[in-house]
């Protein structure tokens, strides 16, 4: 029993048919990465968890929850955060304030006309909002505007707010691309040791087959909008559909085989 | 008790002191010089310039923050004069408990209105609002005569009941007051050739500028301002953190057409009547002008288009082909009837091309309206002082 359950989900853009009956089973606790070259419909497929699109036909469970026909808010109160492949941040607004408007949301979503005290004087949520920093290691970038950050920085700048709200599932879409070697690794270390630490599930798209070899419980691959193998990292390496799949993909190739 | 920060503190200090001094301030020139036409020192437009802030500034927390355009808030002005004028007729000509039926009228007003256009944004919110805004105009100014006489606009009259008024005996009729303080009661100061009047009106509305101003700081710094401003940079966010936006912007909506609504109270209570054209659609634009060109989502920039509008609208309306004539006079006369007539297209009814070329101007070079020009010339002078400064230490050093 999988904490999110995926089954026979197509979707259609006018002919173009992006994904094509899509099973995936995501284990509770897990890092899930789904791979396959561009435009197999990995984001697609995201899109379908948080209320962006909604699939032609199929279902989408999360931990008892259909995710179909709820409003991406109602998601998310369900405890699914997600990590865009363009960021989706406050870009008018400062680090400091980004991280802290997913602190001040309730977890249930409710509205309370907080008018009167001060941002500043919200000292819990100020801790909570430099712990989050510290951890992404924004901290000395946090009165940057969000939208002056490179891209790599932005991307952690959005796990951050994502993880400060403690989901219970994550999805990351490429979340090391744009990102300079140090930063990847350090964001394969802090996704591992929130992994260990907090038990959430994530689901991680991913083209650096170095992170997905060195993050991933359990990889789907995906070409055409199908699912074509699913199973553990050790057999995904040299599996012949695999090779098939990414055939002129020449740079993941080469990926590949440095693993 | 830290409630704002030093800064806006300052501020707020600064306003104060502007509102308090505005009788000398925007009487710059002596009475009798053929100057004293620019002076806007008297009551009636003081009280203006005070009761248009207090709206602008209200518009702002809609606009400035969350960026939905509302081209109705006209109505909730409107609607603010008419329930002043109502609690003058039935109740007393005091203005609290006026002020305050108007605040909540406007305020369930814009809970209506906000509730259905705030359905949709962008441009088709605006066109909601307008639409409203429209609608309220058209049944004041027939279907719902008897609450708004209609085209005559509502007024006070001898016949009112006044339940809690003494009994007029005068004949004449009554003023409007705060616990028997009269709003029309001026002080004329004379210092040489100087005329400074201090109005009572004009001081309560300063008052309540203030206060509206003092409020919107706090609004602006609060968790609740935060969320407004991220409702502007990136909704879809907001959705993904598990945030409904709908409540934040509707309460946003509503606060602004109570600031609205106060606006109208102070309006009539400076004077007591309410007419439909104040609910108009020019009206409405008027607001999103003064906000634009004072410089949206700033504190101060709002208070300050709206200074500006209302002084033009005021000062350039006046001067017509008479005033010209005399200005340009000791000029030959065929030169003199050329200029007083390009000027003509300019001054008097044309004074609306004026502000608009003017409001073309600073759009296309102060985007962010007349606060960024004033941060711009601050820096310029910033620049300039670093640079003498470095100058005067690197002479020094060729000295030594
Ligand atoms: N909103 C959309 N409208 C039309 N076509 C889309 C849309 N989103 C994705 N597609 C198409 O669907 C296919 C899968 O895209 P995507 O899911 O972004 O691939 P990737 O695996 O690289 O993330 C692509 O051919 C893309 O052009
Ligand atoms: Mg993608």
């Amino acid at each position: 029993m999988g904490i999110l359950e995926v089954q026979n989900v197509n979707k259609s853009f006018g002919g173009l048919k992006a994904l094509h009956n899509v099973n995936l089973d995501i284990e509770e606790g897990k890092i899930h990465a789904i791979i396959g070259p561009n435009g197999a419909g990995k984001s697609t497929l995201l899109n379908c968890f948080v209320g962006k699109l909604t699939p032609d036909t199929g279902t989408v469970m999360f931990d008892g929850h259909s995710l179909l026909g709820i409003k991406p808010y109602e998601i998310n109160q369900l405890g699914v955060s997600r990590v865009f492949q363009t960021p989706e941040i406050f870009s008018e607004l400062s680090v400091w304030e980004n991280t802290l408007i997913p602190c001040f949301a309730k977890r249930d979503g409710s509205f309370t006309l907080n008018a009167l005290s001060r941002v500043s004087d919200n000292k819990d949520m100020a801790e909570k909002a430099e712990k989050m920093l510290v951890d992404v290691d924004l901290i000395n970038k946090k009165d940057m505007l969000a939208s002056s950050m490179s891209r790599g920085d932005k991307r952690r700048l959005e796990m951050a707010m994502c993880l400060s709200q403690n989901p219970k599932l994550l999805l990351l879409d490429e979340p090391t691309a744009g990102m300079a070697r140090a930063d990847t690794e350090s964001t394969i270390e802090l996704l591992k040791s929130i992994q260990k630490k907090l038990k959430i599930t994530m689901a991680i798209i991913e083209h650096d087959m170095g992170v997905v070899f060195s993050l991933a419980q359990k990889i789907s691959v995906l070409a055409q909008g199908t699912v074509i193998v699913e199973d553990i990292p050790e057999n995904i390496k040299g599996h012949p559909k695999v090779k098939e799949a990414y055939l002129g993909e020449a740079q993941v190739e080469g990926n590949m085989r440095d693993d | 008790m830290n409630t704002i920060s030093k800064a806006d503190m300052k501020t707020l200090f600064f306003v104060a002191i502007i509102a308090l001094l505005a009788p000398f301030i925007l009487n710059p020139f002596p009475t009798d010089s053929g100057l004293a036409q620019f002076n806007a020192g008297y009551p009636d437009l003081m009280q203006r310039f005070a009761i248009y802030g207090i709206l602008a500034i209200g518009f702002n927390i809609l606009f400035g923050l969350t960026g939905y355009l509302s081209f109705g808030h006209a109505a909730f002005l409107g609607v603010g004069s008419y329930s002043a004028v109502w609690m003058f007729k039935l109740l007393s000509m005091n203005i609290i408990p006026a002020l305050i039926l108007s605040v909540i009228v406007a305020g369930l007003f814009s809970l209506l209105i906000g509730f259905i256009s705030l359905r949709r944004s962008g441009i088709y919110f605006s066109i909601l609002t307008l639409a409203f805004a429209q609608m309220s105009f058209a049944l004041a100014y027939s279907v719902l005569t008897p609450l708004t006489n209609g085209e005559t606009g509502l007024q006070i009259t001898l016949n009112d009941p006044r339940i809690l008024a003494a009994e007029n005996v005068s004949g004449n009729l009554p003023v409007t007051t705060l616990f028997g303080l009269e709003m029309r009661d001026t002080w004329a100061m004379q210092v040489g050739a100087w005329d400074f009047q201090f109005n009572i009106g004009y001081y309560i509305c300063a008052i309540f500028l203030l206060l509206a101003f003092y409020l919107s700081i706090r609004i602006f710094r609060s968790p609740f301002g935060m969320m407004l401003r991220a409702v502007k940079t990136n909704q879809n966010r907001l959705n993904y953190t598990g945030i409904n936006t709908r409540p934040y912007t509707l309460a946003a909506f509503v606060i602004s057409g109570m600031y609205a609504g106060l606006a109208g109270g102070l309006m009539a209570s400076m004077d007591p009547l309410a007419g439909a054209e104040r609910m108009q659609w020019t009206a409405s634009g008027e607001i999103v002008l003064m906000t634009i060109l004072g410089g949206t989502g700033t504190l101060l920039g709002p208070v300050m288009g709206a200074g500006f509008i209302k002084y033009f609208e005021n000062i350039f309306s006046k001067i017509n082909d008479t005033v010209l004539h005399g200005w340009f006079s000791w000029m030959p006369d065929g030169l003199e009837n050329i200029i007083v007539w390009v000027l003509h297209l300019f001054t008097g009814k044309g004074w609306h091309l004026t502000l608009g070329i003017m409001f073309m101007l600073i759009v296309i070079f102060l985007p962010g309206g007349l606060m960024e020009g004033m941060s711009r010339i601050g820096n310029w002078w910033k620049r300039r002082k670093g640079d003498d400064d470095a100058e005067s230490k690197s002479t020094t050093t060729a000295a030594e």
